[in-house]
């Protein structure tokens, strides 16, 4: 019998991958060892295909997406380049101050314009111009923030919720009804307001919970035809008594009483309301929620292996029936945050498509609420100064959504984005976790 | 032919699954390669058959270097594959799974069936592979069904054969008429290239043996010169215990018992039927059965997985028939699953949460709802050292870790209860020889300290030497409860539905039966 000595593995990593260290190294498992320093395992956090790493990819790929797309549709730039033999250097040029225009013109209309701190700096006036549009992005970065929140916990505990917009608009007509219909002083009315908002969207989230849990109901197909229902139950409301503005035959309701509106934060002069702090606050209570409560631990534990879940004991019909319940919660939040706050009336389409944008940022903040909260700000810096971009510069508008759909479309395709960056594998896992499963 | 693997390296990152390998399969001749799960045999043979490429090294047939873009070019080369998961159609016949992709033809591209039938027929005469060409595929047992994968590869005239891991799913009497075809295969010249990690089936079979280890080639050898010693000693690196050593049992009061119990799988057939089996504290009864007779739906009938559809289910004396999961954890159920990966461990989770998965709710882990996140970690961080696993620190994902060392966070958490009864499935399914070790004793642990325990294993030395009473499962029935005296040949063939079952133990006969102690 022949048998060569084996040398001992070159790294602890190399044989704790294959199989536990030989019994004498005792302690020498997965990654132990002598670790490298710091800023190596950092370069190497950033080189690998993390979803981290991929989401930022995916937005900046998209800008250069975006900007490409500027480009070729500006008659300036194409003369330019036709023109490119005799001078080149301007074509060059151009083709990025273009860029550069149109992409500054979105910052200075959702962030800060130089140009109205310059004014307000050297007159001390108009000091209302220079926070309008960061107010403006807070404003409509709010019920993203509450309903992506309630979208990502879904996704986290393995459930699709796709019916934000319908609890949205069920949250609303409950928090608008509380709104007109009783009197009361502000610091009664105001968080009776906000709890008939989270009531509508939870009552609106338990219908699909308790289908599923019931009858194994696809959530997908009825949250999505949940959301019709809705949609039209608006409508239906705004017909008549005692919801519709008296004197009107136009689908519009009474407004909500002073003492039901959502104090502002800055003064009259800028928009941004206490919605946005609850907005804030939601997300640090949901983030707490899934990694310090139980119920939050049993959500994850269901989404991340369900299976699992069962065999620990945990009920698959208490954690469906309650992460539904809480999905809308947030998704009514976010009805009542916009109608308390700027609003203050319902219409027919009230909404809009937060509802469905709520998925996006889910998505885009990796399910995580810290996560959610910076993509909405994203997503709302794009819409807010994507019409002062179409003011400055004539580019239109839908170039935003273009943008946004293009992170969106990296973020599902993290493969794509780990080719064009040549990026490391880190096994399947990790990346799969953002695409994974519409089967239910 | 002649193969030749000279030097083959493959990387996946910073891990060497194959680090030069060398291997050499004489024409006629079985070789076994023998190795641990995760030793890079899996990986090997997928650099051999064409599905990954070799970041440096050759390939050669017959003295002729070759290389393989894709499997496609393999099976013209000559060589054939047969995988641990069978690749056939289950509605179509034998004939017509064998000749797919190669079909004899009549006018105007009719399949020219008689030819199809003759030539498995020709075939399967010729290897002493019996198997009607008519049968349908699904209506098959397992063992027949890897006959038609063989003459799949048979019939694409391979002059190698590679069976990876063939015997996982077979019963002794057909490994045993397996390792009869291999042989007669490998008279008429052909090679077989045989990947296990069942040191008595090497010893059986093979004509070379090479082991390799952590993606190396650590040794070669023959059957006359090695035994199952020392062959685990090549395989792990150091010397193992084979056979657990285990005082008798004493068995005292009745634990678990289950009377007439009927169990459906999904599709509302009947999968268990009428059956009644007492166990005892402090006594194992191992369940033998080739895979899919019913003990993976009794399994997880008994835990609460699975909705019983009759019968009763007691654990000391009282009424679980129909608790759920979470009563009967409190009732003192413990439990490792048969797919530690599926239903065990959320891998994604860390090692510590994952020994918490059962009592996440309850103090010191939880206070009002609120997870004690400190007393969690520092829980994580004991158990590491008291089960030995193996890992950087308790905050590590559990997929990170190594099948042995999975089995151990889960083996840890269930046994960190107060155990009553222990359910085992497939306890040490894919695990080295050291973590087999290490499983047995924890589970015979948990039997010497008053635990009743119920282990299901398709390995039936397994069964043999951890059962105190050994209970044979075939098609739904326990068809004997016997003492693991009795040997492998009767219990063999008592799993295939066939044989005398002899009288049950007298030492425990006498207080057996349903209903006792209800």
């Amino acid at each position: 019998m022949t048998t060569e000595p084996i040398a001992p593995p070159s790294s602890p990593q190399d044989a704790a991958s294959v199989l536990p260290a030989p019994a004498a190294s005792g302690t020498g498992g997965a990654g132990t060892g002598g670790a490298p320093p710091l800023y190596r395992r950092l370069l190497a956090r950033l080189v690998e295909a993390n979803p981290a790493v991929v989401t930022v990819l995916s937005v900046f790929t998209a800008l250069v997406f975006g900007g490409i797309l500027i480009d070729v549709t500006s008659s300036g730039v194409v003369h330019a380049w036709s023109h490119a033999g005799s001078h080149p250097g301007r074509a060059l040029s151009l083709t990025f101050t273009t860029v550069a225009d149109a992409y500054g013109a979105i910052l200075s209309g959702s962030v800060l314009s130089p140009s109205t701190l310059g004014h307000a700096v050297s007159t001390g006036q108009g000091w209302a111009q220079v926070f309008n549009p960061i107010s403006e992005t807070c404003v409509a970065a709010t019920p993203l923030i509450l309903a992506g929140v309630g979208v990502a916990i879904g996704f986290r505990t393995g459930v699709f919720n796709i019916g934000a917009q319908g609890q949205l608009i069920a949250g609303s007509i409950v928090a608008l009804y509380v709104g007109f219909a009783v009197n009361l002083p502000i610091w009664i009315h105001l968080p009776l307001v906000i709890l008939a908002g989270a009531a509508g969207g939870a009552a609106a989230g338990l219908i699909p919970g308790i289908l599923k849990a019931r009858t194994g109901a696809h959530e997908v197909i009825v949250t999505i035809m949940l959301n019709y229902v809705f949609l039209n139950l608006l409508n239906y409301v705004l017909g008549g008594a005692p919801f519709q503005l008296p004197g009107q035959t136009n689908e519009i309701s009474q407004k909500m009483l002073p003492s039901a509106r959502m104090p502002h934060l800055f003064g009259s002069s800028l928009r941004v309301n206490l919605s946005f702090v609850i907005a804030i606050a939601m997300a640090a209570l949901a983030s707490w929620f899934m990694n310090r409560s139980t119920l939050g631990f049993s959500f994850k534990v269901s989404g991340a292996n369900a299976n699992a879940a069962r065999t620990a004991g945990m009920s698959s019909t208490k954690v469906t029936i309650l992460v539904f319940a809480i999905s809308g919660l947030f998704a009514g939040m976010a009805g009542m945050a916009t109608l308390s706050g700027t609003n203050f009336f319902l219409s027919s389409g009230y909404g809009g498509t937060i509802g469905f944008n709520a998925i996006t940022v889910a998505l885009l903040g990796r399910n995580r609420p810290w996560g959610v909260v910076w993509a909405s700000m994203l997503f709302a810096m794009l819409d807010v100064g994507g019409a002062s971009m179409q003011i400055r510069t004539g580019i239109t508008l839908d170039l935003t959504a273009v943008i946004q759909a293009t992170i969106i479309f990296f973020i599902a395709t993290p493969m794509l984005v780990r080719e064009i960056y040549r990026l490391r594998s880190t096994g399947a896992g990790a990346l799969q976790l953002f695409t994974k499963g519409w089967s239910g | 032919m002649r193969l030749e693997l000279d030097g083959i390296t493959k990387r996946f990152g910073p891990l060497v699954a194959n680090d030069h390998v060398d291997l050499t399969v004489e024409p006629g001749e079985i070789h076994c390669l023998l190795g641990e799960n995760g030793a890079g045999k899996s990986t090997l043979m997928n650099v051999l058959f064409g599905l990954l490429h070799a970041d440096s090294g050759e390939i050669r047939i017959d003295g002729t270097p070759v290389t393989f873009a894709d499997p496609g070019e393999a099976v013209r080369h000559g060589i054939g594959m047969v995988h641990q998961h069978f690749m056939l159609i289950p509605v179509f016949t034998v004939a017509e799974n064998v000749v797919l992709g190669f079909e004899p033809t009549r006018r105007f591209g009719w399949l020219d069936r008689r030819r199809a039938h003759a030539e498995v027929r020709r075939l399967s005469s010729e290897f002493g592979l019996e198997v009607d060409p008519g049968a349908l595929v699904e209506t098959l047992p397992v063992g027949v069904q890897q006959r038609v994968e063989i003459l799949k590869a048979l019939q694409r005239e391979a002059r190698l054969l590679i069976l990876d891991e063939p015997t996982a799913v077979l019963t002794p009497q057909e490994t045993e008429a397996l390792f009869r075809i291999m042989r007669s295969l490998r008279d008429s010249g052909r090679s077989i290239l045989f990947i296990t990690h069942k040191l008595k089936e090497v010893l059986s079979v093979a004509d070379r043996i090479t082991v390799m280890r952590l993606g190396r080639v650590v040794g070669s050898t023959t059957p006359d010169e090695a035994d199952e010693k020392s062959l685990a000693t090549m395989m792990v690196g150091r010397d193992v215990e084979l056979v657990i050593t285990k005082t008798p049992a004493s068995p005292a009061e009745p634990v678990l018992q289950l009377e007439q119990l009927s169990v459906a799988d999904e599709r509302g057939v009947t999968v268990v039927e009428d059956v009644n089996l007492e166990i005892r504290a402090g006594e194992i009864v191992a369940l033998a059965g080739v895979q899919g007779n019913g003990q993976t739906e009794l399994a997880e009938a008994i835990v609460g997985l699975r909705p019983v559809r009759s019968g009763v289910l007691r654990v000391e004396g009282a009424d679980l028939t129909d608790a759920t999961p979470r009563e009967r954890i409190r009732a003192g159920l413990a439990q490792v699953p048969e797919d530690r990966q599926a239903d065990g461990l959320v891998l994604s989770m860390s090692i510590a949460e994952n020994l918490i998965l059962d009592q996440y709710d309850a103090p010191p882990f939880a206070r009002h709802g609120v997870r004690d996140l400190s007393a969690m970690r520092a829980y994580g961080a004991r158990a590491l050292s008291e089960f030995d696993i193996r890992a950087a620190s308790a905050d590590v994902p559990a997929g990170t870790l190594s099948g042995g060392n999975q089995q151990k966070v889960v083996v840890a958490r269930e046994l960190s209860r107060k155990v009553k009864v222990l359910v085992a499935s497939q306890p040490t399914r894919g695990l080295d020889v050291g973590s087999i070790e290490y499983v047995h004793r924890r589970i015979v642990d948990a039997r010497n300290a008053g635990a009743a325990v119920l282990i299901i294993s398709s390995e039936l030395d397994e069964v043999l030497a951890l059962g105190d009473r050994v209970a044979v499962m075939y098609r739904g029935r326990i068809v004997g409860i016997v003492d693991p005296a009795v040997g492998r040949e009767t219990v063999g063939l008592m799993m295939a539905g066939a044989g005398e079952v002899p009288p049950p133990p007298p030492a425990v006969n006498a207080t057996l039966g349903p209903g006792d102690g209800s």
